[in-house]
């Protein structure tokens, strides 16, 4: 559990946009928006009216605690949160202005547009081919044989697999390594085209050096999607992300440019975590 | 006060210990004992019958020695093949309802209907199909036998099913649901190829087990001494065949019904030798 020294009382999230840079100027204009969205399993609350705007095109990194409801948010994004039963949300979640949980809303084509890849690789049992052929194919993306061939190559090569996989693309992707299998995963997520991509905790159970080929990839990555990472490691999100969002016990306590959380955070709460007083 | 010492031997506490341990490692071997020797009675009684007449002649009139069991082998593949065709596609689907569909009140209602149709002791189970399919067909036949073990199939592909359903991690399901695949064709394209193995011995195990069952086939299929043409007429089957030839006064059948014992035996056994080796096997399904 969390064991907090001092108990500071938790300020209301105030979230400047142009703290983000996520100005419509900017480089990065919103790409995703959240306003006081809320989340109950049964009767208890997940997440507490959290706002947050998700600049594309650039890394948003969510940390906080076990439980802090990093990983819920991170799932309302792309609507995961379906699946669980008696799952409640309040609020309003866009993705390009457009409101992903209104009515009508076919949720295959947004998490078409939002993929993830998850904290544990999760490679179907088949091919390493198949595996990155599995959304190009469920989605009907690929004009022939021909170009599902080059959309598998493609995105191998984009999640820097292709090289270490070309010679075994019929074989299980069981085979794979840890580190090879979370790769395939992203490549997985990369063949069916999204813009985003959301990623709970994809390294944390790998070794340092696995670790880094993904970090190095997601820091490719961002030039073409928008990415959004749910870390424990605070040395990776001040690795990879360009904003840091920092939650707790379920509400947003403050987010704020990578550097600028790290280093002068604006609540007492966030200094005290980064700084690895508690958590 | 006195004070009791605990003794650090105590020949009471090495005596029971002895006895336990030898009472349950002595019924441990019995129970393996019971297999070697029903099978080793079988290879000695019926290895001596057993030729390639055996598989390829049909019985012969009795006083005549020689002859075989080919229709009974042929008839028993028949009813099996019957039993699954029917048995597994209906249990595979109402398993497949009772895992991904069914909300938990009427999957335990399911579930338990199941156990208990699994439960009814087979000469029932040919009592139904007497009653469904020989009473309005007037006649005996292949298809009357096949819909009694076809009955027997059905709640051991459903368990078998729902189980290995279930077995499926649920990592899998979200990587395809967030990957767009809606839910149908995630369970048609991750869920059901990745238990799929696992249903398939289930259906292989309880073929094995409906292989050597008489009782429902008594009065279904009931038993033909010739080959039987198609699917609507009586038909030998090796376990009916085993019953009949056992309990005749004379002694080449008694030597045939052992050799056909030794075959039922072997084909079971080698079915559910298979089953196991290949659930064991490293789950990697060709691409």
């Amino acid at each position: 559990m969390t064991r907090v020294t001092a108990s500071p009382p938790i300020a209301r999230p105030r979230v400047e946009r142009h703290a983000t840079g996520a100005e419509a100027e900017s480089p990065h204009p919103v790409k995703i928006a959240t306003e006081r969205v809320s989340l109950f399993y049964g009767g208890k609350q997940a997440l507490h009216d959290v706002t947050l705007d998700i600049g594309s095109n650039q890394v948003t990194a969510l940390i906080g605690p076990s439980g802090c409801g990093k990983s819920t948010y991170l799932r309302t994004l792309n609507r995961m949160n379906d699946i669980v039963p008696k799952t409640r949300i309040a609020g309003r979640v866009t993705l390009d202005g457009a409101d992903i949980y209104a009515a009508g809303v076919d949720v295959v084509a947004l998490r078409r547009r939002v993929g993830m890849v998850f904290q544990r690789s999760n490679p179907f049992p088949k091919s390493n081919f198949d595996n990155v052929a599995y959304g190009i194919r469920v989605n009907r993306l690929a004009s022939s044989r021909g170009d599902l061939r080059e959309r598998v190559e493609a995105s191998l090569r984009r999640a820097a697999l292709w090289d270490e996989v070309k010679d075994r693309l019929h074989e299980s992707a069981l085979a794979l390594s840890g580190g090879q299998q979370q790769r395939l995963c992203i490549a997985r997520a990369l063949a069916v085209q999204p813009d985003v991509l959301l990623m709970d905790e994809p390294a944390s159970a790998l070794d340092p050096i696995a670790t880094q080929r993904i970090e190095e990839l997601i820091y490719e990555l961002k030039r073409d999607y928008t990415i959004v990472i749910v870390t424990h490691n605070m040395q990776q999100a001040a690795r990879v992300s360009d904003v840091t969002a920092f939650f707790w016990l379920g509400k947003l306590v403050e987010v704020a440019p990578t550097e600028q959380l790290f280093t002068n955070p604006r609540e007492k709460l966030t200094d005290d975590y980064v700084t690895g007083r508690f958590g | 006060m006195k004070i009791d010492r605990v003794a650090l031997t105590s020949a009471r506490r090495r005596s029971v210990n002895v006895l336990m341990l030898g009472s349950t490692a002595l019924c441990a071997a019995l129970t393996v004992a019971a297999l070697a020797f029903v099978l080793g009675y079988l290879v000695y009684q019926g290895g001596s019958s057993l030729n390639l007449a055996f598989f390829t002649r049909l019985p012969t009139p009795v006083g005549e020695p020689g002859g075989g069991m080919a229709n009974a082998l042929l008839g028993s593949a028949k009813l099996l093949l019957l039993a699954a065709l029917v048995g597994v596609p209906l249990g595979f689907m109402a398993g497949l309802y009772i895992a991904e569909f069914a909300s938990p009140g009427p999957a335990f209602a399911l579930r338990y209907a199941t156990d208990l149709l699994n439960g009814v002791p087979s000469i029932v189970i040919g009592i139904v199909a007497y009653t469904l399919v020989v009473l309005p067909m007037h006649h005996f036949s292949t298809i009357a036998g096949g819909v009694a073990l076809a009955i027997m199939m059905v709640p051991v592909t459903v368990r078998g099913t729902e189980e290995f359903l279930r077995a499926v991690p649920p990592s899998l399901r979200e990587a395809s649901l967030a990957l767009g695949a809606t839910r149908w064709i995630t369970i048609a394209r991750v869920v059901v190829p990745a238990a799929s193995r696992g249903i398939l011995t289930a259906v292989m195990l309880g073929l094995a087990r409906v292989a050597g069952e008489t009782a429902p086939l008594l009065f279904t299929a009931l038993n033909n001494r010739f080959w039987s043409h198609g699917w609507t007429e009586p038909t030998a089957s090796l376990p009916v065949m085993i019953f009949t030839y056992a309990i005749a006064p004379y002694d080449d059948w008694h030597r045939q019904a052992w050799a056909a014992a030794l075959v039922l035996l072997a084909l079971v056994l080698t079915a559910n030798v298979a089953a196991r080796v290949m659930v064991r096997r490293p789950a990697v399904s060709p691409g």
